[in-house]
């Protein structure tokens, strides 16, 4: 068993975990956070996309314990207290979402990629969500999300 | 003006719990509760022959091992066949735990509980289970041409067998017209399987309480009702006893209808034995090798037809591969053979199919239902005739169109609810007419020569359908208006994703005349709303839209019959606004609805100021009535039910572009067309979503997905690295136009709209491909590698060709 300390959401939170532990489990299960969700657990569908110091990794292929000490960011990290982000907002205004369930990791996706690239072209935005699965939306309107939010983004400032 | 939301783009109300992470699915209840994972058959066809625990029982953390000889009565009986048909004779169901034998991979055979799903999996490692072979059957044609059996008792494989036929109009038997037509066809379509799988797999939570002696269920399902009376039956436990509910659930497509899953039943059992919260969470391997499939036929089709393309005889007989147990019966080929017939009207038909078992896992609907199958098979016929005539595709389609003034049109067949197939409304001509404008159908021949001097490959196709939706037999609703002027609704059926919530909402307020903030609804929730059937078939909207508007009419009608009274007015003066009961065109004589709810639940206590409002010494009215009046009864509420005559009938035309490589063979969308018609709309925006997401599964279906078994019967692409579900790259943008031919059957007069994207994709994307490539193309998927071959092949057989009038 290990002690695993993560600044999750900007808040140190710690659990004892055998090292097998995946993080997508660890941030579920033994923090609570479920709003990561596992569609995979091979790292295919991007459901489980977590920002880990800013980068988006896939919960579900990583360890907890080998990210120790690092800081991660969830779905429920991206609001601003009760305020929506722009990337949150745009998917519900653009219809970017139906069950809901490959929603997160195309938050936390869109949310480093718009840091990055704050007014990406088509392909671009195109490319950007390219490695999450959805079974419901047939994309489109995610990809108008992603668009939608960059404008957001570019109307309220940084 | 907040009322009038109807017909509006609203956005979804489930959203902002959705994208901040607070949804509550399946795996995300039940902190805590013990773990399930099983031991699953790695072989396709074998008798168990022992099963040892020994290494096993060590591990720590474990807490219970369970196989089928540890079963009671009632949960070790085969699971129940729903949908008994006559002609399903040999229809067969799995065990919760295999018993014997096993007849698929991914079988359930032994169940572990243990404090958390990786010690639960530790466990399953160590169990031993020995086999004795059996010969796997994999494959259609393996299966009918035998020798080997799936199980011994089913002759043949054959587990159902139907012939339904419609003669000409003269009497003449649908053989007799084809072989005395102008022209006649023949040719095979295969068909391969693929899935529904939604993001999240199923799933189970149960936790007993031993002081109420009560059960609460969660369940990934589509049918909480009825998995709610299925696990009563199976654990023995009266009825009020047991709670189904259906959390947020990440998507349906077909595969959640089916209950109860042996972990329906297994789950709930051991949590009340153990007294102990257990939960089962589906992997995404599981999902694949022990749920449920659906799409595999082969088809054998004769056609004959008169020189302006319409069909005068249609006869098709069907393989179907309903895989090793039959839970859902023979739904799926019925529809296909139903379907089939689309927007057209053909002067005889037969259909006869063969519904056979194979060591593969199970089949049952998946979004579509049997319909692309039947559109496949229909709108590949339509495309032959025109080539073999020289014709246009949409003429030799608009020449067999059921015409708008022949509504309503009976197609002479039985449907899946057991009701006639008689087409309730629809506009096909216009539809086409609307389909070739948003194509550019006219324009494309130059499109395609223009490619063509590029070196280029374009390719145009068509489809249509027509989609029986809403079936029964009915679904209720319920409405309380409460004190604080909030309306609650609630309705059996479920939700995966299509926005209930929030049409639902929009059903209510409109009706009610409420902002739509003050309305809430509850779906698949068995404490709120006990009688339902389910969510399927493209129903939900039209079964439970309705049965909430008829409960909201019979509120709204006591509300001012109340209102009336304290008002003084005569009720048929009043109506609600914003909430508010008022004398139409005198909004100051108005009495808002919260109160009016207050009035109607007579008080003796108050427990609020509101509630002083109806004590015994504070309202007036005539000593001589009582205060609930006769017939009537407190609070203000109406329950209602909608039970159709039968089926309401949707439909659409879709058309693409596509370019193949002249090198590679890799088959590119350039553009999609979609004109759909599920009558009035209740929130386009909602529509359109729905349409985008059935063409993407569509897509998938066309060109990328299918079960790759081997003869082993191993599933050897059990993954999503293998299993190629489309991204957002392999998706083409979506053009729409819509029609609202309004359905005569039900008071809002809509249509569903859940499955319509993915019907006709396959049967499109074919017509284009074969179009651009001038093979003919008689299979879905079409992969790069299949056209490559194509090509090979055709090179030598000349097989476009073959289709030629030469007369």
């Amino acid at each position: 068993m290990h002690d695993v300390t993560l600044i999750v959401n900007g808040v140190p939170r710690h659990a004892r975990v055998p090292a097998r532990r995946l993080l997508s489990d660890f941030l579920r299960h033994d923090l609570g956070l479920t709003g990561t969700h596992v569609g995979c657990e091979h790292g295919v569908c991007g459901a489980c996309t977590v920002l880990l110091d800013g980068q988006p990794v896939r919960a579900c292929l990583t360890f907890a314990v080998s990210v120790a000490g690092h800081e991660v960011t969830t779905v429920e990290g991206l609001a601003d207290g009760e305020r929506l982000s722009p990337v949150q907002r745009a998917f519900a205004e653009c219809h970017g979402l139906q069950c809901g369930f490959c929603t997160p990791g195309f938050l936390t996706t869109v949310t480093a990629f718009l840091r990055e690239n704050p007014a990406p072209a088509d392909d671009e935005a195109i490319e950007a969500v390219a490695g999450n699965l959805c079974r419901c939306t047939g994309y489109q309107n995610i990809v108008k999300s992603v668009h939608r939010a960059a404008e957001l983004m570019a109307e309220e400032g940084p | 003006m907040t009322t009038k939301l109807f017909g509006e783009p609203v956005r979804r109300r489930e959203d902002a719990r959705l994208v901040a992470g607070n949804g509550r699915y399946l795996d995300d209840l039940g902190a805590g509760a013990l773990a399930v994972a099983f031991v699953r058959s790695p072989h396709a066809h074998a008798r168990i022959t022992g099963i040892d625990v020994d290494d096993a029982i060590d591990v720590e953390g474990l807490v219970a091992i369970y196989t089928w000889e540890d079963l009671p009565e009632g949960v070790r009986e085969p699971l129940p066949l729903l949908i008994p048909h006559p002609a399903l004779t040999h229809g067969r169901t799995a065990y919760c735990l295999a018993k014997d034998v096993v007849r698929h991979v991914g079988e359930p055979i032994v169940m572990v509980v243990a404090t958390d799903r990786y010690i639960a999996e530790d466990v399953c490692e160590r169990i031993e289970v020995s086999y004795e072979f059996l010969k796997p059957v994999v494959g259609l044609e393996n299966a009918v041409e035998g020798p080997n059996l799936v199980h011994d008792d089913v002759p043949g494989n054959i587990g159902a067998h139907l012939v339904q036929e419609v003669a000409h109009r003269d009497g003449r038997a649908t053989r007799d017209v084809i072989a005395a037509a102008p022209h006649t066809l023949e040719f095979r379509l295969d068909i391969e399987r693929s899935a529904c799988m939604p993001m999240e797999g199923k799933g189970v939570y149960a936790r007993w309480d031993a002081d109420d002696r009560s059960l609460r269920v969660y369940s990934s399902t589509q049918t909480s009702t009825s998995v709610r009376m299925a696990i009563a039956a199976k654990l023995g436990l009266p009825l009020p006893k047991v709670e189904v509910i259906a959390p947020d659930v990440g998507g349906g497509f077909g595969v959640k209808i089916v209950h109860p899953w042996p972990e329906e039943i297994l789950v709930p059992w051991a949590a009340r034995l153990l007294d102990r919260e257990v939960k089962w969470t589906e992997d995404r391997r599981e999902h694949f090798v022990s749920s449920a499939h659906e799409r595999a036929q082969v088809q054998h089709v004769r056609v004959g037809f008169d020189d302006e393309g319409r069909v005068l005889g249609l006869d098709v007989e069907i393989l179907h591969d309903h895989g090793a147990y039959t839970p859902y019966g023979i739904i799926v080929p019925i529809i296909t053979s139903t379907q089939l017939l689309g927007p057209y009207k053909i002067g005889s038909y037969r259909v006869e199919f063969f519904s056979v078992y194979t060591n593969t896992v199970q089949v049952t609907p998946y979004r579509g239902a049997g319909r692309p199958q039947g559109v496949f098979c229909m709108e590949r016929t339509m495309d032959k005739i025109a080539q073999y005539l020289g014709k246009d595709r949409t003429d030799v389609r608009a020449v067999n169109f059921i015409q708008p003034d022949e509504f309503p049109y009976d197609q002479q067949m039985i449907f899946q609810d057991g009701r006639p197939l008689i087409y309730d409304s629809g506009d096909y001509p216009e539809s086409l007419r609307k389909l070739k404008e948003l194509i550019g159908w006219d324009d494309f021949p130059r499109l395609q020569e223009e490619a063509a001097q590029q070196g280029r490959k374009l390719g145009i196709g068509v489809g249509c359908y027509v989609e029986g939706t809403g079936v029964g037999p009915y679904e209720g609703g319920h409405v309380q208006v409460t004190s604080d002027g909030r309306v609650h609704v609630s309705t059996g059926l479920t939700s995966q994703g299509q926005g209930h919530e929030t049409v639902f909402a929009q059903i209510a307020a409109t009706e009610l005349g409420v902002p739509i903030e003050k309305v809430s609804v509850v779906t698949g929730d068995t404490r709120r709303f006990g009688y339902a059937v389910g969510t399927f078939a493209s129903r939900a909207a039209v079964m439970s839209g309705n049965a909430i508007a008829l409960a909201c009419r019979k509120v709204k009608e006591k509300a001012l019959q109340i209102a009336a009274d304290a008002l003084e007015a005569d009720p048929a003066d009043l109506e609600i606004t914003d909430g508010m009961v008022h004398v139409v065109g005198a909004p100051s004589a108005s009495i808002p609805l919260a109160t009016v709810a207050v009035l109607s639940n007579p008080l003796r206590y108050a427990f609020d100021e509101e509630a002083k409002r109806a004590t015994q010494f504070a309202t007036g009215g005539s000593m001589e009535k009582p205060p609930v009046a006769e017939g009537q009864e407190p609070g203000l509420e109406g329950k209602d039910y909608y039970s159709p005559v039968r089926s309401t009938f949707a439909s659409g035309m879709h058309a693409a572009i596509v370019e193949t490589d002249p090198d590679t063979a890799e088959i590119k969308i350039l553009r999609y067309a979609v004109v759909h018609d599920c009558g009035k709309m209740i929130n386009p925006m909602l529509v359109e979503g729905q349409i985008h997401g059935g063409v993407a599964q569509g897509v998938g279906g066309a060109l990328y997905e299918k079960m790759a078994y081997d003869e082993y019967g191993q599933l050897l692409n059990a993954s999503f690295m293998d299993f190629l579900m489309p991204y957002v790259t392999e998706i083409p943008k979506i053009e729409t136009d819509h029609l609202e031919t309004p359905s005569p059957l039900n008071p809002l007069g809509i249509k569903g709209a859940g499955e319509a994207g993915v019907i006709p994709v396959s049967a499109v994307v074919a017509g284009a491909v074969e179009d651009a490539e001038k093979i003919v193309i008689d299979r879905m998927p079409i992969s790069p590698s299949d056209l490559y071959a194509l090509r090979d092949s055709s090179r030598t057989s000349g097989a476009v060709s073959l289709l030629r009038n030469t007369q």
